[in-house]
């Protein structure tokens, strides 16, 4: 079979693979960047308490492995009653492994804001949640950029790990018709493509331009 | 409802530990290739053809965009079209190996890019060949400013080996994996399994911490 009939045959799963992959992507990393935004601020509070239990949840997600975590929430928390259905498992394992990553993104970047900011906040008489919101987050924000780019890349190949638990996405469908037509460089080869290009030509530049975008309206650039 | 059953954990509790010293191997292993993989793609970055350098740029760029689940199966599966038939365990190193060296040799490039121009244009002037220049003047000054990176990417490598179980690696996910199968018990492997992780990971990470502040004291960083 040549590779225009192939993809005559199987594109439209591959297609609708695609498109699970990248709507997953968006739910997971909505999810992620909440989720690390709060768990980074717990982790700078002064109550004690609130900065160990984001530091618990930080170190057990990092701890351990993502396909661990997916199987733990897909097939042991029913037994505490709370079934997931394998879409809604699949995000959230994501979400939360990507956000403790991001936790510490996001709580490297507040602590290097200019200590001058601080404190000219504080001379304005700010109050604290004033000082977070409208001084040290967004310049935090400019700092963190970067590396939460990586950390898309890294959340896009993550999700490929749903297809463990069958989320029909792009690697479920590689595998699937892996499995019925036996033309692995074919449905593999394609996918690591699409993968890739999302990653290099989707993902990359619209980090790229949130970052100048960020930038300008900063009035840094 | 819940209820964990502790006969139940000591009897799979054997099973799971020799299958997390197939984990560690894996990952021991894994992490051998992209060692030394990584650093012939940091060197192979720094040839004079920048159409060559470009390309393998690009090919790192590629490895490292791509899910690793998807490489396993792609090494594993293709391999024998080809007429090269690859047991799990070789197909899994290769594939995660790898998948490693393309971070690792960007370990390696800032390393390297990290060693002053004057320890090169010394090397020049007592005539060392190219050779010489990198074994003995570069890459043991690139070395320690890489080691943290290196380190990360260690634990990196031990927490993907799980991934591995889809092609039948027999690690610590794929021993959890039957006996859930086996048993209908998911609980208490897959529980055990997260603890087994957080038990290694966790101090391998802070020993490394504690590597990295050793090593910036001794070179003096700090």
């Amino acid at each position: 079979m040549s590779y225009f009939e192939f993809i005559s045959q199987y594109g439209e799963r591959i297609l609708s693979g695609t498109l699970i992959t990248i709507i997953l992507t968006i739910i997971a990393a909505a999810l992620a960047v909440s989720i690390a935004l709060i768990a980074g601020l717990m982790r700078l509070s002064p109550n004690r308490f609130v900065r160990s239990v984001a530091a618990v949840y930080v170190e057990i997600f990092r701890g351990t492995s993502l396909l661990v975590q997916l199987y733990w929430i897909f097939f042991v928390l029913p037994l505490f009653g709370f079934t997931l259905e394998k879409f809604t498992a699949g995000f959230i394992a994501v979400g939360l492994n990507l956000g403790a990553y991001g936790s510490e993104l996001v709580r490297g970047a507040i602590l290097s804001v200019a200590r001058g900011q601080w404190e000219a906040a504080l001379a304005l008489n700010m109050s604290g949640v004033q000082r977070m919101r409208r001084i040290i987050l967004p310049q935090a924000l400019l700092i963190m950029l970067p590396p939460w780019g990586n950390l898309m890349i890294e959340l896009l190949k993550s999700t490929a790990l749903v297809a463990l638990i069958a989320v029909a996405d792009l690697t479920f469908q590689a595998k699937q018709i892996n499995s019925s037509t036996f033309l692995s460089a074919q449905s593999f080869g394609t996918a690591l493509i699409i993968y890739y290009v999302v990653a290099r030509f989707l993902i990359t530049p619209s980090m790229r331009w949130l970052e100048r975008f960020m930038a300008r309206k900063m009035g840094e650039a | 409802m819940l209820n964990w059953d502790w006969d139940f954990t000591w009897t799979i509790l054997p099973r799971l530990l020799s299958a997390t010293v197939n984990t560690i191997l894996a990952a021991g292993l894994g992490y051998a290739i992209a060692v030394v993989l990584g650093l012939v793609l940091a060197l192979l970055q720094r040839t004079r053809s920048p159409i060559f350098t470009a390309s393998v740029r690009e090919i790192i760029e590629f490895v490292r965009s791509t899910p690793l689940v998807l490489q396993v199966f792609f090494v594993f599966y293709v391999a024998p079209q080809f007429g090269i038939t690859l047991s799990p365990w070789v197909a899994g190193m290769l594939s995660i190996g790898v998948h490693y060296a393309a971070y690792l040799s960007e370990v390696y490039r800032g390393g390297i890019d990290s060693v002053p121009k004057g320890q090169w244009e010394a090397a020049t002037s007592l005539n060392l060949s190219t050779t010489r220049t990198y074994f003995r003047i570069v890459i043991p000054q690139a070395l320690p400013p890489s080691l943290a990176g290196m380190g990360n990417y260690l634990v990196g490598i031990f927490k993907d080996t799980p991934i591995l179980s889809v092609i039948g690696v027999a690690e610590l996910m794929h021993a959890a994996n039957s006996i859930g199968a086996e048993t209908y018990r998911f609980l208490e492997p897959y529980t055990l399994v997260g603890i087994i992780f957080l038990a290694i990971s966790l101090p391998t990470a802070a020993l490394i911490r504690a590597f990295e502040g050793w090593m910036r004291r001794k070179l003096g960083l700090t």
